[in-house]
């Protein structure tokens, strides 16, 4: 069950990238080129993505259990540490040189265009790096008794 | 050639089913809907938290498939960077945000939808890099 939701959920969140033109990273690139011939639909799309999570969230943060059991699993977190801006620089690197970002790049696997396929692939290999050098524990932390997540 | 239409309203409407799917996976299952979290905990997964991850992340070219069925108009896709480029941005996309423990989704979306701090700086951060790169890239280099 918890499967077949996430299938449904991954399903809608690529409906809502590729609705959004997301999928399509001289869209992204357009944003980010403020510089540019600006197009500023990507904060848009946070804003309409933002004006859902966000009453949304704070729905979830009053329920003890998620509907299908177990718990919620949030981040803990409130400490800004150096990786946390030394990835976040990195991963804008990254998403400025070609567009993609991990959400329609793997998404855009649909397309089955080789540059796709070699942006995905070089994606995994920086994740698979990553994991196999640190390999810590879980930062998303399972809360034990959910009923009001902390804040961070 | 670099430029595109701006187009608020499907921004708007594919930015809340974006923000719908998120909710749903909260609520439904408890999880965050972090692109990089669950790709990256895919990788060396705890006992039986993998299936949901991979359910999720085949969900996403599935529905990107749907709408290219739909309306053949969204299909459009212009990566125009070398190869040698492509690798180096999905290496970095890959180490940073796993290094940073999400992405557009998990901090710009879910994390600051949950008011979290961390989250505001990463967005804040990869932003301005993606914005200082592609002003390099396009206004001091020459490139596309």
């Amino acid at each position: 069950m918890q499967a077949i939701v996430a299938l449904l959920c991954g399903v809608a969140f690529g409906v809502g990238l590729a609705v959004s033109g997301m999928t399509n990273p001289a869209k992204v690139l357009a944003f980010l080129d403020v510089a540019g011939r600006w197009d500023p639909t990507l904060a848009f799309v946070m804003g309409g993505a933002l004006a859902v999570a966000a009453p949304g969230f704070a729905v979830a943060r009053r329920r003890a259990r998620p509907w299908l059991g177990g718990s919620f699993a949030l981040p803990t977190r409130s400490d800004v540490d150096a990786p946390l801006a030394v990835g976040s620089a990195l991963f804008g690197v990254g998403w400025g040189l070609v567009g993609l970002c991990p959400g329609p790049a793997l998404a855009d696997l649909a397309r089955g265009a080789p540059s796709v396929f070699a942006f995905v692939a070089a994606m995994l290999a920086g994740v698979v790096l990553h994991r196999s050098t640190t390999r810590r524990g879980p930062a998303h932390a399972r809360v034990p008794e959910a009923g009001v997540p902390k804040a961070s | 050639m670099n430029e595109t239409a701006f187009t608020p309203l499907t921004g708007l409407l594919g930015g809340a089913l974006i923000g719908v799917a998120s909710v749903g996976l909260l609520l439904a299952s408890g999880r965050i809907a972090g692109i990089s979290g669950i790709l990256g905990r895919s990788i060396f997964p705890a006992a039986g938290d993998l299936a949901w991850r991979l359910a999720f992340v085949v969900g996403l070219p599935i529905g990107a498939w749907l709408i290219g069925v739909l309306a053949p108009a969204s299909r459009a896709l212009a990566i125009t960077p070398s190869a040698p480029r492509l690798v180096a941005g999905g290496l970095l996309v890959g180490i940073g945000t796993q290094m940073a423990n999400g992405c557009t989704s998990g901090h710009g979306i879910c994390g600051l939808a949950r008011g979290s701090r961390r989250s505001l700086l990463a967005t804040a951060v990869f932003m301005a890099a993606g914005m200082a790169t592609t002003f390099v890239a396009r206004h001091v280099i020459g490139a596309p």
